[in-house]
């Protein structure tokens, strides 16, 4: 059942980015209206596969990294529903989905078996902890769409060549506003996120914080996006410099999410998480 | 019926004609209704803008129609129609709903694109329905010209690019700020460039206006004129940090605005974006400036270049307009043709049905106290039917008559042989 959502859910994600990015081309208007129900079809699927997963496991299900993958898409994807609901603003689809919609192949490349949550993970924590930090990450992943669709737009207008995309994209400010709004909706989930795997390491293993390589790569990205939070806040960061460290930010965040597990093993040999989605 | 166009544009007539022959805006709806009442002309919308003056009508016949519109236009403004004909050009039928199509779409205008035509079309329409001009040919003919502005505008960029250096300025801005509403404009010279340039930010949603001049009293002036606040030009640097947008156009030799001062500005606003035009030659704004984080410096050449890109772009997208306005041509005349032979069908049935109906009341009368429900029910069907049968294959020949040429006269045979009245127009609802 649920790999049989997991299919369909693929295809309608793949319909809906290819929708928007087909909008994005062609300016048609019926096109945005297809491009934003099949995105609301796709989020609902998804939701769908999410209940099926819960109800057959038992568990919330953040416990693989196919779980993990498909929820942090589903986030993504809902996020960016709800702001498009508030800046409205045509062309953030065709750059938000696609990156959804990696997310879901991500779990469609994992192993995706409902597994037996081993008793390590049997802890009311798992929701909690996974959930924040995910639709944190999310909200940092929009951020990231944002700023990357800033430096476009702000490199059109500097250079003074008018591209295109330039009549496509939104105005710079509104795009700052939106980096600026994903990051103080994203800073707050981190820091919780950070703080309740902390209180859970500590039921579970006896420590609040061992410097295991997760651990450290997660305080990492936290002290830059604190960095970016006070520089926006109070010294005026905004523009070109917010989008680039909103990129840099988000970059942290898959290195924590995937780098520490896939790639520092292969430098640091002896080095192991002992955290999941290993 | 048929649509018919009279009139004279940029294109064929200088202004010295075209002001004699433009209509008083607050007198249109009682042109359009006098216009009406002309003999072989059932509809009329009248179209006054500075560039054409234009009669849009459904005619009966079409050269009586036309001539009666022309003496019309020489004779309201009392030109001989000898000095008048060089200048009209005269549409009819499909070229005519053509041209109404490009014109409300804004493909027949000086500037292709510009959008306010589709607005004076639209008020053109508003006054004739105010005379009573229009009926339901040139009700649907209209609202068929605006939707398809509609989808011109829409699908097609024809009019979202600027094409001259004051709009390119205006887009610019609003590709920065979004909304303009609440932000400040700085001028800095009080020459004509500057008003234009500041006027249509102003249009566009500017607040507030500064001014500053060498000559103070000129500051005043301009600045009085937007209701905004005038500046002493020793001082303006000081004002730097309240302002989204600068506007410099000063007669001076070097610089008048340096990098030293915007970057000063720009930490005091918390580097809120600033976007500086400068449309003086030789420049005023140190070209270093764009360089700065969250500024953006425009020259007259980079803004021009802009406009020259624009023109071209636009030349391509108005091929696509063509295209829809094609598509809408076609499907208005099909309606049209509909329209000559529809009445003839809905009377044949109407006569058919009516014969249908009285002799099967007839019949009914006799014997209707011995029939069961089911035998009614299946009498009433069987009558129909024979209706149905005879009527189907005149029905498909009217509807293919409506692409023929002669099919007035056709029409008139078909309406002989049954003995229908004659039909003038019926007025359809939509």
């Amino acid at each position: 059942m649920d790999l049989w959502l997991l299919r369909i859910a693929i295809i309608v994600y793949l319909i809906a980015t290819a929708s928007q990015l087909a909008f994005l081309v062609t300016l048609k208007v019926p096109l945005r209206k297809l491009a934003a129900w099949v995105t609301w079809g796709a989020f609902v699927i998804h939701t769908a596969l999410l209940l099926t997963r819960l109800f057959a496991g038992g568990y919330a299900p953040m416990a693989t990294l196919h779980e993990a993958y498909s929820f942090f898409g589903w986030c993504t994807l809902g996020l960016y529903l709800v702001l498009q609901l508030r800046y409205s603003i045509p062309s953030l689809g065709a750059f938000a989905t696609p990156l959804a919609l990696i997310l879901l192949l991500g779990a469609a490349v994992t192993p995706g078996e409902i597994i037996e949550l081993p008793p390590a993970l049997q802890s009311g924590w798992l929701p909690i902890h996974v959930g924040l930090l995910f639709i944190g990450n999310a909200a940092f992943g929009i951020a990231a769409v944002a700023g990357f669709m800033y430096l476009i737009q702000e490199r059109q207008l500097k250079k003074k060549k008018l591209g295109l995309l330039f009549h496509r994209l939104p105005n710079i400010e509104v795009l700052d506003e939106i980096g600026y709004r994903c990051l103080t909706i994203g800073f707050p989930f981190l820091t919780l996120g950070i703080i309740t795997g902390a209180a859970w390491a500590q039921e579970a293993w006896g420590t609040y914080w061992s410097w295991d390589p997760k651990e450290t790569w997660s305080l990492i990205t936290w002290f830059i996006y604190a960095a970016l939070l006070h520089g926006r806040m109070t010294v005026g960061w905004r523009g070109r410099k917010a989008a680039l460290w909103a990129i840099g930010g988000f970059a942290c965040v898959l290195f924590t999410f995937l780098g520490v597990n896939y790639v520092l093993p292969l430098i640091l040999p002896n080095v192991q998480s002992l955290h999941i989605y290993g | 019926m048929e649509i018919a166009v009279v009139g004279l544009s940029h294109k064929t007539a200088p202004v010295e004609i075209r002001e004699k022959v433009a209509f008083a805006p607050d007198i249109l709806h009682e042109v359009a209704k006098s216009v009406r009442g002309l003999d072989h002309v059932r509809e009329a919308v009248i179209l006054s803008t500075c560039n054409r003056v234009e009669v849009y009508a459904a005619v009966r016949s079409r050269e009586d129609g036309i001539e009666a519109l022309i003496g019309y236009i020489a004779q309201y403004h009392e030109i001989p129609i000898e000095e008048l004909r060089p200048h009209i050009y005269v549409f009819i039928g499909v070229d005519a709903v053509r041209h109404v199509f490009r014109v409300a779409s804004s493909l027949d205008s000086m500037v292709v694109g510009e959008p306010q035509i589709l607005g004076q079309v639209k008020d053109a329409y508003e006054k004739a329905q105010q005379g009573s001009a229009t009926a339901h040919v040139l009700n649907r003919f209209m609202h068929k010209a605006f939707s398809t502005a509609k989808r011109v505008r829409t699908e097609t960029r024809i009019a979202q690019s600027a094409v001259s250096v004051s709009f390119a300025a205006v887009e610019l801005a609003r590709k920065i700020f979004g909304e303009l509403t609440g932000r400040t404009v700085m001028v800095i010279g009080a020459g004509e460039m500057c008003e234009l340039a500041a006027t249509h930010l102003v249009e566009n949603g500017i607040s507030s206006v500064m001014v500053t001049n060498r000559t103070y009293a000129r500051a005043e002036k301009l600045a009085e004129q937007f209701s905004g606040k005038a500046v002493h030009f020793d001082a303006f640097s000081k004002h730097l940090d309240e302002v989204d947008i600068i506007i410099s156009s000063t007669g001076a030799p070097g610089h008048v605005l340096h990098a030293a001062d915007v970057q000063a500005a720009m930490k005091q606003r918390r580097q809120k974006p600033m976007f500086l035009i400068d449309i003086a030659v030789p420049r005023d704004i140190d070209p270093a400036i764009n360089s700065l984080d969250n500024v953006y410096l425009y020259d007259v050449d980079d803004l021009q270049g802009i406009v020259e890109v624009n023109k071209k772009e636009r030349a391509k997208e108005a091929e696509k307009a063509e295209e829809i306005v094609r598509q809408e041509v076609d499907s208005f005349l099909k309606w049209l043709k509909m329209l000559d032979v529809t009445p003839t069908i809905r009377q044949l049935r109407e006569q058919f049905d009516g014969i249908r109906r009285s002799e099967l009341d007839k019949t009914l009368k006799v014997m209707g106290d011995n029939l069961s429900k089911k035998e009614l029910k299946s009498l009433e069907a069987m009558t129909q039917a024979i209706v149905n049968k005879i009527l189907h294959q005149p029905t498909i020949c009217l509807k293919a008559l409506a692409d023929e040429s002669d099919a007035d006269l056709s029409l008139d045979s078909v309406r002989r042989v049954f003995g229908l009245p004659e039909a003038d127009v019926i007025d359809e609802e939509e």
